[in-house]
């Protein structure tokens, strides 16, 4: 043991993976205006997601999505005092540059932006900034964290109000982290090759039985049954993208998730909450989306 | 990355009264890390959301998270009334970083019409230091809990901006801002010790304010 300083340090895992920490049970919701973001903080959000265009609005307009204007991020930083979140896209670490230096608090690399590299993500170490990284099984979500994401969400598929792969993505990896944990150490060695992610992490999340880290989920959440299911099924927390600003009456809906996840067991709470909420946003079903135009394919 | 002090200190014998029930205030935040350090700790622990599950309670823990969403849902919820009538009642509380501001008489950079439950004589700044890249851990000598300094979580975090004549400041930072208070059975620290290992604060809430208060 050293000897104790009063040393500040600033930017270590603690600090990073700390923040999400407090975000659990909590509504991430994403904006794309300094107005939405007051809407989301006057609602119960626990932080927002700041972008140019809700995943499903990338979807229909297609092109190229990319990092939102640092002027957009500056309004919506000026707007609101809860914590404030980014995208940039995956690989591009000049982007992951330019947020860190807007001050935002969290980055995150998304796939729901039109990857910058189709080989590598951002070495996420090289930050003081924390980054959340989107994840489909458990070798993905281990991979993100051996490269420094200090939270994790599952990807869903993004834009679409359809709920299905979200589910699917959180029973993928708790189902796949149950498994780890009734091996042998022998057995360990494989699955970290078959995960194709490094053995130190696999093993200890065979010891602990939990990800190292905050696992929120994401991606087709549209109503407040969706996101009391997506607690019910072990996240820790909830990204709502399009689901919000896409539906009839964001205010209220907005809200109405916020109780929903505080009380996801509840199912009396949920269904008081879920009353009058108007219009949910249309969607679209993951089925009718070909193969190419998946988001959660993106990530290596 | 070498790490100091206190981080993983367990005492070796608690001396905690048997049969504590402490609630863990569960709305949002950092609930279950002091739930695991309190029952670790040997106490019972009741993740409380409603009013009711405020009756059978000897103490309270309110953790970090968003003090804004916090105080939304207590209010929503009818929560926040029973909540301030049970802290002027006596109940001891322990509140980290959102819980600090919640027990905050004043709250300077709340929200737009935040609330707090009050109790604690004292105004606190809402996320003192800055966005994210400005969170910090550091190790702080406090006095009450003995020679070794306790290691310090500081993440978006409050500090104590004015100490009232009722409160007493129990830990500073080097530039003498303070970050740690008591008054009667209230306690409230800026930092996390529920996620670093650090036992002391709440076997110090449990020891001196919960068993003493029963």
């Amino acid at each position: 043991m050293t000897e104790s300083t009063s040393a500040e340090q600033f930017g270590s895992s603690r600090v990073k993976r700390g923040l999400a920490e407090m975000l659990k049970g909590g509504v991430i919701m994403d904006v794309v205006t300094a107005a939405q973001a007051r809407i989301a903080e006057d609602a119960g959000a626990v932080a927002v997601m700041a972008l140019e265009r809700v995943p499903a609005d990338i979807r229909s307009q297609g092109g190229v999505a990319r990092m939102s204007d640092p002027d957009l991020i500056d309004s919506i930083i000026a707007e609101v005092n809860i914590p404030v979140m980014a995208k940039a896209r995956i690989g591009h670490f000049v982007e992951a540059q330019i947020l860190e230096v807007l001050g935002v608090d969290y980055i995150d690399e998304s796939e729901v932006l039109s990857p910058a590299d189709y080989t590598n993500h951002i070495d996420k170490w090289n930050f003081t900034i924390p980054f959340v990284c989107g994840a489909t099984n458990l070798g993905e979500a281990l991979r993100r964290i051996n490269e420094g994401a200090a939270m994790i969400r599952s990807k869903g598929e993004a834009g679409t109000g359809d709920v299905s792969e979200a589910t699917k993505h959180i029973r993928t990896i708790n189902g796949e982290i149950k498994r780890l944990t009734s091996m042998s150490r022998d057995e360990l060695y494989v699955a970290a090759k078959e995960l194709q992610a490094p053995y130190e992490l696999v093993a200890e999340i065979a010891a602990t039985g939990k990800l190292p880290v905050v696992l929120f989920t994401a991606g087709g959440v549209a109503t407040p049954a969706d996101a009391a299911m997506m607690m019910q099924l072990g996240a820790d927390g909830v990204f709502v993208g399009s689901g919000i600003f896409k539906s009839g009456n964001p205010e209220q809906r907005a809200a109405a998730i916020v109780k929903a996840v505080t009380f996801y067991d509840d199912a009396k709470v949920i269904a008081d909450v879920s009353r009058g909420l108007g219009e949910a946003m249309v969607g679209i079903n993951v089925s009718d989306i070909a193969e190419p135009h998946r988001l959660a394919t993106r990530g290596w | 990355m070498t790490i100091l002090s206190s981080v993983g200190t367990r005492p070796a014998e608690t001396a905690i009264p048997a049969g504590l029930r402490v609630g863990v205030l569960a709305l949002q935040g950092d609930f279950r890390e002091h739930a695991q350090v309190l029952r670790e700790l040997g106490a019972e622990v009741d993740l409380v959301r409603r009013p009711e599950e405020l009756d059978r309670i000897d103490g309270l823990v309110i953790p970090g998270g968003e003090s804004s969403v916090m105080d939304k849902l207590a209010r929503t919820f009818g929560l926040a009334d029973p909540l301030k009538a049970a802290i002027a009642g006596g109940l001891p509380v322990y509140g980290t970083c959102a819980g600090l501001i919640m027990l905050a008489d004043t709250i300077l950079d709340g929200m737009n019409g935040q609330q707090s439950l009050g109790g604690l004589d004292i105004a606190v700044r809402r996320n003192a230091f800055g966005s994210q890249t400005a969170s910090f851990e550091t190790d702080l000598d406090v006095p009450a809990l003995g020679e070794l300094p306790v290691h310090a979580v500081f993440i978006r975090a409050p500090v104590v901006e004015t100490v009232g004549p009722r409160a007493t400041a129990l830990a500073v930072l080097d530039d003498g801002r303070c970050v740690a208070v008591q008054q009667g059975n209230l306690l409230g620290t800026s930092f996390h010790p529920e996620i670093t290992g650090e036992y002391r604060f709440h076997q110090y809430f449990l020891q001196k304010l919960v068993a003493a208060a029963r």
